[in-house]
């Protein structure tokens, strides 16, 4: 773009950024609240007054043991839907972007549904579905639930990650004598690889995070949001900031390592 | 055409393709129908062989058919497990929550509902629950429009003057989404609450009279006013606006900018002939991304709100989950999604693009 070359142009474009620094803050007041407060030593019940710094609660994160045992009830399901979501959607993908066939607006159009289906309906419906087939709501239900989200949610990054790729490649290393085996595994895969791993980090995050399908769907169980929630009444410990954050800078880590490698694999191409 | 007509339709149905697609679609809608107990019984056992045969099908196509038509039917083998998925636990269940929406609880403390197309659900999730479908739609409507408004802004500064620190910004706007969702609406509650950071430093800086007056404080509280519902809905939707626009402004060629500058645009008549129209599928994903989950929220209302400020969401959790009264809440959240999609072609007619995601 131009320079501005007026003084009120100027003052514009500063006051433009100087919103988006805002905006950008803005987003982070709460996360700053969560981490602040995992090193806050609460009097009573509720970490949600400022006391007093502390280390103690970093120093045992796990002291909460019913806390805990939510906490790891979300890490396995989110392991196991995450796994099975990111197969099924990825071979999804691949389908949509790799070949042009007949019926695939339709399907692109019914993959996209569920992610504009408010969450409160995906729960409520796949409640009354388990209701009508007299299954107990518990781990699988759940688990079957987040794959349901998960799936359309991979389909849909992953599509958009292998857009751009050249799929000539194949056709190159079937000319050079490769087995369509052989091509898939040493071409296709490895390229389309970081976007596959990239969805499954988020889709983790997703279902770990998730509350509201989780809540029709769980029963008696508990996991991290929802022991949250059902505790909120009568405590509110200071482990939560604790495994919150810990989740957080884990994210965050991943990222920035993944980051760094494609910046590293992009280098000597570009 | 005419005198082909014959051979053309035998050779149509020998193409490796329709296989692939009838077979998609069979099973598809066979286990729909299995899921929601439309078929029972033998018939079941026989649809459920039925998917199974199709799945035999495509693969015995596949291994006899010879590359070219491993080549036409693999997409369709590709789509299978996932649409039989989303078959089985979408579809199937949207079919089972519309009967029980129709069905009726034999008595206050009955678990399983009879299906006698009893419209009264309905009657009574517009009667009883209009006020809760209201403010649904209303704090949704504004929370979308406050997230155009702070997220438009910040998308274009990341995809027009990011330079170097576009991914660094971008990455910042994702990094939040990564603690929970419930934990940082709590976060919310903590910082608005009567002794919290936000209400101290208003009083501190004597703007609560101005917040007063513009109706986001009551009496000096902020906590559990349609404001601060708004607020957290706005906050956690906010990224869902900020990564559609950025993926669409990010696709402006800026020299289409240049050359309207050259030709005598002004910097603002070019921004509004060029980069809006251009960016306006991103702000159409945006909305839906916002609005839909939005509406159907009752995270925000419950934790940030009070039982005047309860959306549609609220409700529904309630009915099902406290009272039990299966069929009204399956009702609420049919009657939720049909307004959401009346809402969505109404507004696709207007702004829509194909390209949704």
């Amino acid at each position: 773009m131009s320079a501005p070359t007026s003084v009120r142009g100027s003052i514009a474009k500063w006051s433009l950024n100087v919103f988006a620094v805002l905006a950008l803050m803005y987003l982070f007041v709460p996360i700053v609240w969560i981490v602040a407060f995992s090193f806050n030593q609460p009097r009573g019940n509720y970490n949600v007054q400022w006391q007093e710094f502390t280390l103690r609660n970093w120093k045992d994160p796990f002291a909460d043991e019913s806390l805990t045992n939510a906490f790891v009830e979300s890490l396995k399901i989110a392991s196991i839907s995450t796994v099975i979501a990111t197969v099924l959607g990825s071979l999804m993908a691949v389908a949509l972007v790799r070949y042009k066939f007949r019926g695939s607006a339709t399907l692109n159009f019914f993959l996209i549904l569920p992610l504009t289906t408010p969450e409160i309906v995906l729960g409520s419906s796949l409640a009354t579905l388990f209701l009508d087939w007299d299954i107990t709501r518990g781990f699988a239900t759940v688990v079957i639930a987040h794959i349901m989200f998960q799936v359309s949610f991979v389909a849909l990054t992953v599509r958009a990650r292998v857009r751009g790729f050249d799929w000539t490649l194949e056709q190159a290393a079937q000319d050079l004598g490769a087995s369509p085996m052989r091509t898939f595994w040493k071409v296709t895969f490895p390229l389309i690889l970081p976007g596959i791993l990239a969805a499954a980090l988020l889709s983790f995050a997703l279902s770990l995070d998730d509350f509201i399908i989780t809540l029709f769907n769980a029963g008696s169980l508990n996991t991290f949001p929802l022991y949250i929630n059902g505790s909120f009444r009568v405590r509110f410990p200071p482990q939560v900031n604790v495994l919150a954050s810990a989740v957080l800078f884990a994210s965050v880590a991943l990222m920035a390592a993944g980051t760094a490698i494609g910046f590293r694999k992009d280098r000597p191409s570009a | 055409m005419s005198k082909s007509a014959t051979p053309t339709a035998v050779r149509r149905w020998k193409r490796p393709e329709f296989v692939g697609l009838g077979a998609l679609v069979g099973a598809g809608a066979l286990l729909t129908a299995i899921g929601a107990r439309w078929v029972t019984g033998p018939v079941a056992l026989l649809a459920l062989a039925l998917v199974f045969a199709s799945v035999v099908w495509l693969i015995f196509t596949a291994v006899i058919g010879g590359p070219d038509a491993r080549r036409r039917i693999a997409p369709y083998g590709l789509l299978k497990p996932g649409a039989l998925w989303l078959a089985l636990f979408y579809l199937a269940p949207l079919v089972t929550l519309l009967r029980l929406s129709l069905s009726t609880l034999p008595s206050r403390f009955a678990v399983d509902a009879d299906f006698d197309w009893n419209f009264g659900n309905y009657r009574r999730a517009f009667a009883d629950f209009d006020a809760q479908f209201g403010r649904a739609f209303l704090y949704a409507g504004v929370a979308t429009v406050l997230t155009i408004l702070i997220g438009y802004p910040l998308a274009y500064v990341i995809a027009f003057r990011g330079g170097r620190y576009r991914t660094l910004m971008l990455g910042l706007v994702v990094v939040p989404f990564f603690t929970s969702y419930l934990i940082r609406t709590i976060a919310w509650r903590s910082l608005l609450a009567d002794t919290g950071w936000v209400v101290q430093m208003l009083d501190f800086v004597k703007l609560s009279g101005l917040f007063e007056g513009v109706g986001i404080m009551d009496n000096g509280r902020i906590l559990q006013t349609p404001a601060a519902v708004i607020g957290g809905l706005t906050y956690n939707f906010l990224p869902f606006m900020i990564l559609p626009i950025y993926v669409s402004l990010e696709k402006v060629d800026p020299g289409l900018v240049d050359a309207a500058q050259d030709l005598y645009s002004t910097s603002a008549g070019a921004f509004r002939k060029i980069v809006v129209p251009l960016s306006l599928p991103g702000v159409f994903a945006g909305t839906l991304l916002t609005f839909i989950p939005a509406a159907g929220d009752f995270v925000n209302a419950f934790y940030l709100g009070s039982p005047s400020t309860t959306m549609i969401g609220n409700s529904i959790q309630d009915q099902f989950l406290v009272q039990n009264n299966v069929p009204l809440a399956s009702a609420m959240s049919f009657v939720l999604m049909a307004i959401i999609t009346i809402l969505v072609l109404i507004y696709s007619r207007f702004f829509g693009t194909e390209d949704l995601a």
